[in-house]
Order: structure tokens, then sequence, then C-alpha cells
């Protein structure tokens, strides 16, 4: 199986799967967080996790996690496009996940814009979005645990 | 409270041919009607209340048919600390907030004029302008609706309860063994439904006026566009230099108090616990989600202007290496 990059070996290129990673563990954690299992599931029971009970720190943990995971969004996309496009190309793994991820941001933007005080959706919108949302996240963490599994990266050097 | 209860046995007879029901309702103002006035909002003087439980009884009534018919035995709840909440046998209980009671009477003991007083006034659902329980909830079964209310879908909701830990004033409450999550993974995942005051919102769809408004014998309650129903709160408040609650608890609600006295001292006197708010100042507990969501349009146009600073960098270095051949 060909193993395929994830980024050049520029630093950036070392750090960006390190921050992504850890961006992607704090963001499906404090995602989780949102449903009320942890609690439940003795999750804020263990020492130094009492914290995750928290409703509104989990919240807003997310929502911080979302402004990191937009800036990072702006600049991968737009260094590919000014640069690494010449060397690197998205592979079928790599498009899935973004796929998947996108459906991720939209709905995740429409669930922000329905916690601003004046905006109301209709009640089967609001359902799609939620549930959607919670969806195109599962997919996400199964889809990115199976190529990690196949050694499938975002992208792959190009031959010249 | 004597006269209060010589007037409820009174009003309770009464109430019988008014409440007979909700079909016989007054017509929602012709100023709450209509899509287009936005948000309305509910006026409650506490001088006016008498304590006669019109407005409780009236609102089981009309609301019976959405209250729980919970399947028993319940299923068994993983993990053991999963508490049942089974209220199907007590659906009398009226003086506090319970799935089959959704609007109760608050009591307080306070000084009016330097006269002891005892002051009762209705408690229910705020109906927050940016309701958390609605925000928060992560199915979409809390709802809030154009009209300002805001109600939770029972067809669709789990139960979890998340909705009443986020609550100011922790509202909703849980009837275990009905809806959605038995047809799901009952022992493991939710505990039933939440059921909270949805302001009557079928009957506010035809056109009447939400129950416990109707039956009031002395006009406690008013509804309106709630720009409308601020200012005459704060004209009742100059007149009485009396005091508001639920103008800017929790960023704004739907439901505005006035009273005679301090909301401090009736928080104080008012007996608080399980399904019975208290009345503390409030913070809008979603003030950092409108405030992070501004830094949400920031964030990108940074990662985008630190790609052009590094392409920048990178073809200045380029042509300082050409330059340099």
């Amino acid at each position: 199986m060909r193993r395929t990059e994830t980024r050049g070996k520029t630093k950036d290129g070392r750090a960006l799967p390190w921050l992504w990673g850890i961006l992607l563990g704090v963001m499906a954690f404090s995602g989780f967080g949102q449903l009320p299992i942890f609690k439940r599931y003795y999750i804020s029971d263990i020492p130094g996790l009492a914290w995750s009970a928290d409703f509104y720190l989990t919240h807003r943990i997310h929502y911080v996690g979302a402004i990191v995971l937009l800036a990072l969004a702006g600049y991968v996309a737009f260094d590919y496009l000014l640069g690494n496009r010449r060397h690197v190309r998205l592979t079928g793994s790599g498009f899935v996940r973004l796929c998947l991820l996108a459906g991720i941001v939209i709905t995740g933007v429409f669930r922000v814009l329905k916690n601003l005080p004046d905006v109301v959706f209709s009640p089967g919108f609001t359902l799609v979005v939620d549930i959607s949302h919670l969806g195109f996240m599962m997919a996400y963490l199964f889809a990115a645990l199976a190529f990690l599994i196949m050694g499938r990266g975002w992208v792959e050097q190009k031959s010249f | 409270m004597d006269h209060k209860i010589s007037r409820r046995g009174f009003l309770k007879g009464s109430l019988a041919a008014v409440g007979a029901a909700g079909a016989a309702a007054l017509p929602l103002p012709s100023v709450a009607r209509g899509e287009a006035q936005g948000e309305l909002a509910t006026l409650i003087d506490i001088r006016k209340c008498i304590g006669c439980e019109a407005c409780v009884e009236a609102c089981k009534e009309v609301n019976e048919h959405k209250f729980p018919r919970p399947k028993k035995p319940f299923p068994t709840m993983y993990p053991s600390r999963v508490k049942v909440s089974d209220w199907s046998d007590k659906q009398d209980v009226t003086d506090r907030l319970t799935p089959y009671n959704w609007l109760f009477i608050q009591e307080a003991t306070v000084k009016v004029k330097g006269e002891e007083e005892t002051l009762t006034f209705p408690r229910r659902c705020m109906h927050c302008q940016n309701p958390p329980c609605a925000d928060l909830c992560p199915w979409g079964a809390a709802r809030k609706l154009k009209n300002g209310i805001t109600r939770i879908d029972s067809d669709i909701c789990l139960g979890g309860s998340k909705c009443r830990a986020v609550c100011p004033w922790h509202i909703p409450q849980r009837q275990t063994g009905v809806g959605l999550y038995l047809d799901l993974l009952p022992s493991l995942a939710g505990n039933g439904v939440m059921y909270k005051c949805d302001r009557c919102y079928d009957r506010i769809e035809k056109g009447a006026l939400p129950a416990c408004i109707d039956v009031c014998p002395e006009k406690v309650q008013k509804i309106g566009p709630r720009a409308q129903i601020v200012r005459e709160a704060h004209e009742i408040a100059k007149q009485i230099n009396g005091y508001i609650y639920g103008e800017k608890e929790n960023g704004g609600t739907n439901t505005i108090y006035v009273s005679p006295v301090p909301f401090e001292e009736l928080n104080r006197a008012v007996e608080k616990g399980p399904g019975k708010p208290g009345l503390d100042p409030v913070k809008n507990s979603m003030a950092h989600a409108d405030n992070l969501a501004k830094a949400m349009v920031i964030a990108p146009v940074a990662g985008v202007a630190a790609a052009v600073g590094k392409f920048y960098k990178t073809m200045k270095g380029i042509s300082g290496e050409e330059a340099g051949k």
C-alpha cells in the first residue's frame, strides 16, 4: 500500500498534522460533551475531568476550537491554492474527509447562527442542522480512523 | 391568606364554567395577532394575583392532552446512577413544576409599605429571548418560535435533562418511560421527555389566549408585542414606584413581572428548590456564544492573511535568490 503524505517537510508541514490532531480531539471531546453523557457515564468522575460535565464550559471550548479550525481552514486552503498545489494533490481519502469536514463546518455555522439572539430557524430546519452536525462528525471520525489504519493521508506528492 | 382561600373556593366553581374550556377562549388581542408582530411577551402584575390557582387548573385542563402517559415498568437504566423520574402517580401536585404541572403559584411574605403581606404570583417558563435550553439542546427538540415561545417537542426529546441543567431557573421537568428513547437504546441513552410551559402555542396559533391568561379573574397577566409589554411594565413600575423582573434577566425574557417590592426581597422570601425557581438576578447565559461568534467571522480571514503572508515571504526569498545569482 502506497503511503501518502499529509504535508511536506516544511516547518508548518510538520506542525500542522499535530495541530490538526489536537484540534480534532478537542472538538470531538467538547462536541460529545454537548450530549448529556459525561456525567451519566462517569467521564466527569475521572480526576481532573469534573469540568467536562459543565455544558457551558464545554460549549465555550467548542466555540474556541471552531475559531481555531476556521483560521486553520483559511490558512491551509490559501496555502494550497497559492503554492502547494504545484507540488501536492488531494487524495481520494483527502477528498472524502474534506467533504465531511465541509459538512461539519456548514452545519456548525448554522448552529452558531441559531444561537444568536435574533435568529430563529424553523423547527424542521433546526432538527436537520442539529442532527446532521452530529452525523457529519461521527462519519468524519470513523473515516479518519479508517484512513489512519490504511495509511492514507490527505495529499500526495505530484510526480513530475 | 384566609381571604385567598375563600376566594379560591368561589373561583374554583366559576372556573368549571369558564374553563369548560378553552373553547370559549377569549381571542388574542388584535395587537398581539399576526406573525409580523414578532415576539410576544406576557406581563405579570404581581399586585393583582390573589393566588386562586385558576391559572394552574386551566393550564392542566387545557394541556392535559400533552401530558406524558408513561409505559410501565420502566426500562432498567444503566449505569445504576441514572434514576427514573416518575410523576405519573403524583399528577395532582400543584405546589411546584412537574411534567404534569407547568405553572404553579409561588408565595412570598414580605413587607409592602411597612406592612407584612403575602404576595402570590404565577411561575412557569420565562420564555427567554435567547433560550439556552433551545440553543444547547443537542437534538433540536427544544426550539424557540418566531413569536417568542420556547417549546420542547415531546416527540423528539430524549429526556437527557440538559435543558434543565442549562436553564437559569431549571424549569423543564422530566418524566421517565415515555418518548423516543424507548425506541432507541432505552437502557443506555435518554430517560424520558422533558416538559414545561409552551405558553399554549397551539391556542395562540388559532388566535386564542394562553389558558392561564384567559381564565384569570383578576387579569394578572396580559400578552402582547414585547416592546409594548415592556413599555407598560415600566409605566406601572413608575406609577407604583415598583420593580421589574424578566426584562434583562438572561439577556431578556418574554415574561415580565412587575412588583411593588424589590425582587431581591421576593427571592429571599420564596421557597426555592427542585421545581421551585427563584428570582435571582441572571446574567445572559449565552453572551459567550454571541461574542465568540464574532471571532468566528474574523478567524478565516486571519488564516488567509497568514497564508498570503507566507506566500509573499517565499516569493520574496525566491526573487532575492535569483537576484543574487
